[in-house]
């Protein structure tokens, strides 16, 4: 099938079969590695994208259901070298270890401040319950999102 | 962030964000997945569905004539390969032939059979469920007490535990056949001995192998192992010539990557009516799985190293009994051993406090190794390096307002309240180790280079894979060389570039890694100095915030000077060679004692079996610590694996071998909302086996963890008469032991 859509503001067309998953359009037609594996079962979040402003996993998606949507990615973040706050802050809590679930935690954390601009620790924990890490334990990455909520309402 | 080359400045000690981050946070990084190559072909392995059956056939025709496919492999296709390596040599150890791929006979769930190779990877899926197998299915043994006469004392259970790293493993190989070169990448924690061990089964020079470990998600034991999958990889890129890539599956990262734990203990502990502990006796039945892995038969002998903990008994036994079933092999998993060691001593104190009806933190600074007694040698032939056991548990009863605690409790149960105080106090091996206590040399190793520019570059034979070593080495060499952080590259995890080293795991890569480093850096100082003494035509020179002065007149040279002046060499000092570069391999004298006290509030809901941690206090000592940012992050994430262990995490294999825990909808793994706050503090004994003073921290949490959290729950129910539960501690069992005692 013929299917267009829009990756970090750049349209990518391609004849895909109707069962390639959204990640694997994401990651090998558009080479766009940021975007992890994880679970395969939609548990884990490794995968989270934003498809049409919303946060979504994107390997239970088929990429011809995501046809002519706008995605974001972890890589659309930063733009000329400027990270984005939810990055920036990560980075200072020290909110990854290896990483791997990292550009999933930074895309469901955009979306929980998208959502609700100063959340409470409680709906920080319960708005990353989607999103597994096996290195962090949680506390910094909660720190990060206080830190990125107090650097916007600023 | 402090980036900036201010000569003053120095790092150690400080909350430095981290180096590696950058790449991370923005999804540049590259993990095995990621490497891309042209003509790139794609892995997938068929494996047994059955935990013990006989393969009477096994039909490949419709898999092979399926479209993209290039080629299968069957067991009894596979020539010239050695078997998958156990690193451990023990006197009557029983190691069964482990061939890459069944043939006539498989032994647990995901058993590799055979390896289906096509140019893209659902064509390759596709094919696999074309193989027709035919089985005879045998008998299964899953539960490794089955195969024992029984005995009876107080059993204690660390069970079974799935290391769940969040990137599963996966392997890229890439033969040049011209060169006869193999390149393999591999999520893995010890490159080096992946490309001795792979190329010694591949029948491969070693010089013509290279191993690269590039950005590993998540490792915690299971990528400490030398995997089937790794060979196999190799063996089909070797035989089609041809890029493969093979990326496990979470399922498969389940079922065929090593799992942790898997203890039945049975403690006796004996101590006199004052509560002096007099000695302490255990029976050990370690479930091994299907196979020994790489260093599978040596987890239950850490646990047995470990067994007096922190108290002071000359009076130790042990025996341990491996038992072989029909389930994926156990191995190292965050803590290996120390941790079931751990729960085992803690809880058998708990109990021996409740039996003495004394309280738990007094008959622990009873029995305590004391200060003075340093260093001490245990009777499982340790000797504990510094220790100050005492002053972390008071400073965790402090924190917890402990005696005020006590008071809310009394009151509670006047209201029929469970609420429960635990504590824990650990004590672990790291450091591992040195080399004659370690299968694998326990040394490690460094290499400083200083370019031209005055640039500095590290290679480290450890490979780091989320422990920030990339910053805390920067931190080291930016000190003792005084220049910035941004001066210094930390590179890691591929044996072409860097020398050969051991790799990170036993909270080792700072204490062993970063000593390797110091060492070198001193080399390079002397040398430093030399070529600064000979530039300033002085003897009495002081190389300070990155220059060589001279102390008479204050003249100085930057090192950016020096360096070019060894490398432009138009004049040398006497015994002195061109360049500025050292290389050191460090063999640490003995192994680091890490120790400290958690303290656990718990409150449980009388209707429903849940249980709230109200207050989890943390008090570890891991001697002195480089970046502290750093060192919260591992205390916090050991922590949540210890709760995963305490409270939801089992693998649970039915009696017929099948795991009934075979993905994260039923193996839970901690989530953010089920997290308690950590209360993080620290203590600080300077261990005096390395120049560094560090202990290690990877393993703290984890360890500390799991018996705080049992000895609260417990503490909260003995009112009803509860003794012992063993983990996890679900909400079902409590409530269905609620429900029995009233």
């Amino acid at each position: 099938m013929d299917i267009t859509l829009t990756i970090n503001g750049k349209s990518y067309s391609q004849d895909v079969e109707p069962r390639l998953l959204l990640i694997h359009f994401v990651r090998d037609v558009a080479g766009l590695t940021g975007t992890h594996m994880g679970c395969e079962t939609s548990l884990c979040g490794a995968c989270t994208v934003e498809l049409n402003g919303k946060a979504i996993k994107s390997c239970t998606m088929f990429a011809v259901q995501a046809k002519g949507a706008d995605i974001v990615t972890v890589e659309g973040l930063a733009s000329d070298g400027k990270l984005d706050p939810m990055q920036e802050a990560f980075w200072n809590e020290h909110g990854l270890q290896c990483g791997f679930c990292t550009p999933g935690m930074i895309m469901a954390s955009k979306q929980i401040l998208d959502r609700n601009p100063a959340p409470t620790e409680d709906e920080i924990r319960h708005g990353l319950e989607g999103n597994v890490c096996r290195c962090t334990g949680y506390q910094h990455i909660v720190n990060a999102v206080k830190a990125a909520a107090a650097g916007a309402g600023k | 962030m402090a980036t900036t080359t201010v000569k003053t400045e120095t790092f150690v000690g400080k909350r430095i964000r981290r180096r590696e981050d950058p790449r991370l946070i923005t999804g540049t990084a590259t993990y095995v997945e990621d490497v891309q190559m042209p003509g790139m072909h794609y892995a997938v392995i068929l494996r047994s569905p059955h935990a013990a059956a006989r393969i009477r056939s096994i039909d490949t025709k419709q898999a092979v004539a399926a479209p993209g496919v290039v080629c299968v492999f069957t067991g009894k296709d596979i020539k010239g390969v050695g078997a998958v390596p156990c690193g451990i040599a023990m006197p009557d150890l029983r190691v069964p032939p482990h061939t890459i791929l069944a043939t006539d006979r498989v032994y647990f769930v995901g058993h590799p059979i055979a390896v289906v190779v096509a140019r893209d990877r659902y064509l390759a899926r596709d094919a696999a469920d074309l193989i027709e197998v035919d089985y005879q299915v045998l008998p299964a043994v899953a539960d490794p007490e089955k195969a024992l006469a029984k005995v009876v004392k107080q059993r204690i259970v660390s069970q079974r535990l799935v290391p769940m790293a969040m990137e599963t493993r996966g392997v890229v190989a890439e033969w040049h056949g011209a060169d006869r070169q193999l390149n393999l990448y591999t999520s893995t924690q010890i490159p080096h001995l992946v490309r001795t061990l792979v190329a010694g089964m591949l029948g491969l020079e070693e010089n013509r192998m290279r191993v690269i470990a590039p950005e590993v998600g998540g490792g915690f034991g299971s990528k400490l192992n030398v995997y089937a999958e790794e060979a196999l990889t190799g063996y089909v890129s070797m035989k089609i010539q041809k890029p493969v890539k093979w990326i496990e599956s979470r399922r498969e990262n389940f079922t065929c990557t090593i799992h942790g734990r898997g203890h039945v203990d049975f403690y006796e502990i004996a101590a006199k009516r004052d509560g002096t502990i007099l000695g302490i006796k255990l029976k050990l039945i370690q479930d091994v799985g299907a196979y020994h892995q790489l260093l599978t038969p040596l987890i239950p002998q850490l646990s047995v190293l470990m067994m007096p903990g922190l108290y002071n008994t000359q009076n130790i036994r042990a025996d341990i009994v491996g038992v072989f079933t029909n389930c994926v092999p156990t191995d190292a998993y965050r803590g290996a051993g120390r941790p079931e060691a751990t729960h085992g001593i803690e809880r058998m104190v708990d109990m021996l406090a409740a039996e003495l009806q004394m309280d738990p933190a007094e008959i622990r600074l009873k029995n305590f190794v004391t200060k003075d007694k340093f260093p001490y040698p245990t009777a499982t032939g340790l000797v504990y390096d510094s220790g100050d056991y005492a002053t972390p548990l008071k400073k965790a009863l402090d924190l917890v307002g402990y005696h005020k605690l006590r008071q809310e409790q009394a009151d509670a149960r006047k209201q029929s309240k469970y609420m429960g105080i635990g504590i824990s106090t650990y004590g672990e091996i790291c450091a591992i180790g040195p080399s004659p206590a370690t299968p694998a040399g326990g040394w490690e190793s460094a290499t400083v280079k200083i370019e031209p520019s005055g640039k500095v570059t590290i290679m480290t034979g450890a490979c780091p894979h989320g422990q920030g070593e990339e910053t805390t080495f920067a931190q080291i060499a930016a000190d003792e060389l005084g220049v910035g952080l941004d001066d210094i590259l930390v590179l890691r995890g591929d044996t072409a570039v860097v020398q050969y080293g051991i790799g990170t795991f036993g909270s080792r890569a700072t204490a062993v890694g970063g000593s390797a480093l110091y060492y070198a850096l001193q080399d390079l100082k002397a040398k430093i100095k030399k070529f600064g003494a000979m530039l300033l035509e002085s003897e009495d020179v002081t190389l300070t915030g990155g220059k060589v002065i001279c102390n008479k007149t204050g003249n100085s040279k930057s090192l950016q000077e020096i360096a070019g002046a060894t490398y432009r060499a138009l004049k040398l000092p006497p015994n002195t060679e061109p360049g500025l570069m050292a290389t050191r391999f460090w063999e640490p004298p003995n192994f680091t004692f890490p120790f400290g006290a958690h303290i656990v509030v718990t409150d449980i809901d009388g209707e429903t079996g849940q249980i709230k941690i109200r207050r989890y206090v943390a008090v570890d000592d891991c001697g002195n610590i480089l970046n502290p940012l750093i060192v919260d992050g591992q205390v916090h994430g050991g922590v949540a694996q210890g709760l995963g262990q305490a409270l939801w995490e089992q693998a649970v294999y039915d009696d017929n071998g099948q795991l009934i825990t075979g993905e994260l909808m039923d193996y839970a793994v901690p989530r953010s909302h089920m997290m308690p706050w950590i209360e993080s503090h620290h203590t600080c004994t300077p261990s005096p086996v390395n120049p560094l003073g560090v202990k290690g921290v990877g393993e703290a949490g984890t360890i500390g963890c799991s018996p705080a959290v049992v000895n609260s729950v417990v503490d909260a129910l003995s009112p009803l008469g509860v003794r012992h539960i063993d983990m996890p501690l679900t909400p079902e069992k409590i409530w269905k032991l609620l429900a029995t005692k009233n």
